[in-house]
């Protein structure tokens, strides 16, 4: 057990945990921001992505010691009200079903879209091939991220 | 005073409450599937849900109805909204309580929740329009005609007189009941919401992060549990050592469970609770556990192929037998003989099975995920030895069904946990549990035999199969109907055909069998639509055209029961998609196209796929789908729930299958067992009929043909059949 400050979503928490917990179990057990998902705990599946710095991240392969300075978010984080273009262009689209391994789809689509404003289908496919939804709503969640991509530029 | 099932509108109002109706439904699929768990004592109240008009104008439905993401909320609160006349945001629809005194049908699956609840909401709606009106009426001393119902206000234009439901509530709960054979619905021709695509009112909480799934449940004092459990089905811990997972922080216990038979199946184990999921899983990791295999150890995905090749081999129970398919063909007949292979399956929800128990000195709390909440209850409260009343349960939103979570075996482990731990307590299913715990899609093998004459007429459809049996499992012995599950689609071939006959026999295994989404019509359908477009081949026509001259509907074609397809919305259904997807027109080398159509839960859907086969490889280029669901509540989720299915059925057909080794699962997580992923997603196109007949259910049938329809087509780019799922090409 080690105490181990962090940033989440802009505010600062303090966790005492052992040290190779991986971020996943942190958010969900320790801090209750459940909205990271725990689908396969070997990063096969991308429903627990997260951003350290606005990178996308397993958290499920991210142990809490190796986080270190760098800024969480999750999607409690993204906006709250539903405000950020992803979010709006994934109601817009009507992409979640069961909805479960959304956030994770989320947090992958709005880091691609942060580093590739506008992505090709190749490039959507390659940034999000580690997301798997089981309702298999990946036409939606192309032509969100399209959507979004499109939206973002005019600053919506 | 009992109240007769002939009233299905009844009511039962508290003064200054507004306006409360119960409502009755029919549930031919949700009984079938009850049943199949056992006996069910009648329930003491009729109804299925309520309906309660507020004071300040708000309409409650409080219905049974869990959310796994078919959007059943949105759906029937728009069939509510259009007939009371409401606006959608004024109707919120509320998980009920799991009170089967209450609520006698309380789960939800086989794809029933619109078909069961379609008319019985309507006229329950119209029911409170017209009391409205009525209340309304007499208050303004005028002609119920001259009043109209819009928004939620009554209107008298004469007089320029309104009043909101929210007034007239309470005046509306002294009338009396309008007969349910009198109420006066709407024209569907006037429909406002029926039909018409609307936004799903779950969508907004799950882009966020704010929907809260069983996983997530948090309550004071939680802790965590996971159990290890024999990897060989049946197998029990002969010796374990707790000694080193005790050791673990934040580990609080460890303790063994016993497993548990019919009507739960579970597979006992070591319980490892810890005040953290993750403390729990390396508790349970440092487990010392030597395991009494049993039996089951002797099966093999091999030993289990010879059997299920044996058992569709031999005569079986003769399930349909019409003309006689032994009789000597004519001169110039063509045979046709195919054999099909199917590998069990897993559910693989994204969400993990889960449920959190807090047991009390003589009560007890869940909150489950779940299909069957009132099981769930009864489960728990035998285990806790509590009466049913005293278990409250919790309905929570679902990260997938797929008939998995009608089960009762997490809670059944679940209510054996909390009993020793006394906190509330969640049980987390890991990846690998779920996978290799699971109860899958049976095995099958299908051995099919043909004839076509030499004008290419079709003569002999023989069809034998063997499965691993979910009734034969489920099912009390001296109850048994093992065909029961299995045959459904087999047995309704649509195609006319002078000599077909079905029979089975069912295999005994120890993998235990479960209803996977669209059950034996996963495995029917593929067969069915296969093997008629071997025969097409066989007799050298076109597969559309030979299809079409074998859908015939006579004039006097009545339903032989309640899964018997229409055979002209079959057709209606192949010949948009063959329209749809440019049928005949030319086609790039190395390119094919394949069409399968097909009918299951009430729904009549036709698919065509076009790949590309290069090599020992294909690519699916497109899904076309034609669709005829009956009278649509919600074109959004027919169109969600269509691409849903075609990519689960096309995950099955590409990619997943169980394998069995030593009596234990092979795959344990999403490396072994990889659903398709965005780039192996084809382009998917819906085109939905405009029917007006009856709704049928969606969250099922689009899955069946997508599987066939991909391997006509890879058959017609390159002459290979694909007999045996998951496919696998020969290379060139």
């Amino acid at each position: 057990m080690a105490a181990i400050h962090l940033v989440i979503n802009n505010i600062p928490h303090e966790v005492e945990v052992s040290p190779d917990t991986p971020l996943l179990w942190v958010l969900r057990d320790k801090l209750n921001l459940t909205g990271t998902k725990y689908g396969c705990g070997m990063g096969l599946c991308g429903s627990c992505t997260v951003h350290l710095d606005g990178e996308a991240v397993r958290s499920c392969q991210t142990a809490i010691s190796s986080v270190g300075t760098k800024k969480i978010t999750t999607i409690e984080g993204l906006s709250a009200d539903n405000t950020h273009p992803v979010q709006q262009a994934w109601i817009a689209e009507q992409v979640p079903q069961c909805g479960y391994c959304q956030p994770g789809q989320i947090m992958s689509a709005a880091a691609l879209l942060a580093k590739t404003p506008k992505p090709t289908d190749d490039e959507i496919e390659t940034a999000m091939v580690g997301n798997l939804c089981r309702c298999g709503m990946y036409q939606r969640i192309k032509l969100a991220i399209h959507r979004a991509s499109m939206n973002a530029g005019k600053g919506v | 005073m009992p109240i007769t099932r002939r009233k299905f509108v009844a009511r039962s109002a508290v003064a200054g409450a507004g306006l409360l109706i119960g409502v009755r439904f029919s549930a031919p699929l949700l009984r079938a599937q009850e049943d199949a768990k056992g006996p069910k004592k009648p329930a003491p109240n009729p109804f299925d849900a309520w309906i309660h008009v507020k004071p300040d104008g708000k309409i409650s439905l409080i219905v049974a109805k869990s959310e796994m993401g078919q959007g059943i909320r949105t759906g029937l609160a728009m069939i509510l909204a259009e007939e009371a006349a409401v606006d959608m945001n004024s109707v919120s629809v509320e998980q009920a309580e799991t009170r089967p005194d209450i609520y006698p049908h309380l789960g939800t699956g086989g794809s029933g929740s619109t078909m069961e609840n379609y008319m019985p909401l309507r006229r329950a709606g119209a029911t409170v329009r017209g009391l409205m009106i009525t209340a309304a009426a007499a208050r303004w001393n005028v002609p119920s005609a001259e009043c109209v119902a819009r928004k939620g206000t009554v209107l008298h234009g004469k007089s320029s007189r309104k009043a909101s439901y929210g007034e007239l509530a309470d005046a509306a709960a002294k009338l009396p009941l309008p007969d349910q054979e009198k109420v006066k619905l709407k024209d569907e021709e006037d429909f406002e919401l029926i039909g018409h695509a609307f936004p799903r009112v779950d969508i907004p909480a799950k882009v966020n992060g704010s929907a809260q799934f069983g996983i997530d449940v948090r309550v004071p004092d939680i802790l965590f549990a996971v159990v290890a459990r024999c990897a060989t089905f049946g197998g029990k811990p002969a010796y374990f050592d707790a000694a080193k997972a005790k050791a673990v922080a934040g580990v609080h216990d460890v303790f063994e469970i016993p497993a548990l038979g019919r009507d739960m199946f579970t597979a006992g184990g070591i319980v490892v609770v810890a005040d953290s999921t993750w403390a729990a899983m390396k508790g349970r990791d440092a487990l010392q556990i030597t395991w009494d295999n049993g039996p089951a150890v002797s099966e093999s995905s091999e030993s289990l192929r010879e059997a299920l090749r044996a058992g569709s081999s031999k005569p079986g129970k003769r399930i349909r037998n019409d003309g006689d398919v032994d009789k000597p063909l004519p001169d110039g007949a063509r045979r046709v003989e195919a054999v099909y292979e199917f590998p069990f399956l897993s559910h693989a929800c994204m969400e993990p099975m889960n449920i959190t128990v807090h047991a009390r000195e003589g009560e007890a709390e869940v909150w489950a995920p779940t299909q069957s909440p009132d099981w769930v209850q009864g489960t728990v409260a035998k285990i806790l030895d509590l009466k049913p009343p005293k278990v409250v349960v919790h309905t929570t939103l679902m990260g997938g069904g797929f008939g998995r979570r009608y089960m009762a075996d997490y809670p059944a482990e679940a209510a054996q946990i909390a009993k020793v731990v006394g906190k509330p307590v969640q049980l987390v299913w890991s990846r690998e549990d779920d996978m290799t715990h699971d109860f899958y899609r049976p095995a099958a093998c299908h051995q099919l035999r043909g004839a076509v004459d030499r004008d290419g007429h079709p003569l002999v459809w023989s069809h034998s199969l063997a499965s691993t049996s979910i009734g034969a499992y489920w099912d009390p012995p001296e109850k048994s109907e093992p065909e029961n599950s299995e045959v459904g689609g087999a047995k309704q071939m649509p195609y006319a055909i002078p000599n077909m006959r079905l029979e089975y026999n069912a295999v005994p295994s120890s993998v235990p069998p479960l209803w996977w989404r669209s059950v034996e019509h996963s495995f029917n359908g593929f067969v069915v639509e296969s093997f008629i477009d071997e025969l097409a081949a066989a007799a050298k026509k076109d597969p559309v055209q030979f299809r079409k001259a074998l859908l015939v509907k006579p004039a006097n074609w009545k339903p032989k029961d309640d899964d018997d397809p229409d055979p002209a919305r079959l057709r209606g259904v192949l010949e948009l998609a063959a329209q749809k997807v440019g049928w005949g027109t030319p086609l790039a080398k190395g390119k094919g196209r394949g069409i399968a159509t097909y009918h299951s839960f009430g729904s009549y859907i036709a698919e065509a796929a076009e790949v590309t086969v290069k090599g020992g490889s294909f690519k699916i280029d497109r899904i076309v789908a034609a669709i005829d669901c009956g009278q649509i509540v919600n074109p959004e989720s027919v169109r969600a729930q269509a691409e849903s299915a075609i990519i689960y059925g096309l995950s099955a057909a590409l990619k997943n299958e169980i394998t069995i080794k030593n009596g234990a699962v092979e795959q344990t997580n999403f490396d072994g067992y990889d659903p398709i992923r965005i780039n192996e997603a084809p382009r998917i196109e819906v085109h939905l009929v405009n029917s007006k007949e009856d709704p049928g259910g969606m969250g099922e049938p689009a899955l069946p043909p997508a599987a066939p329809a991909v391997a006509n087509a890879i058959f017609a780019a390159s002459g290979q059949r694909l007999r045996r799922l998951p496919f696998q090409l020969k290379t060139a």
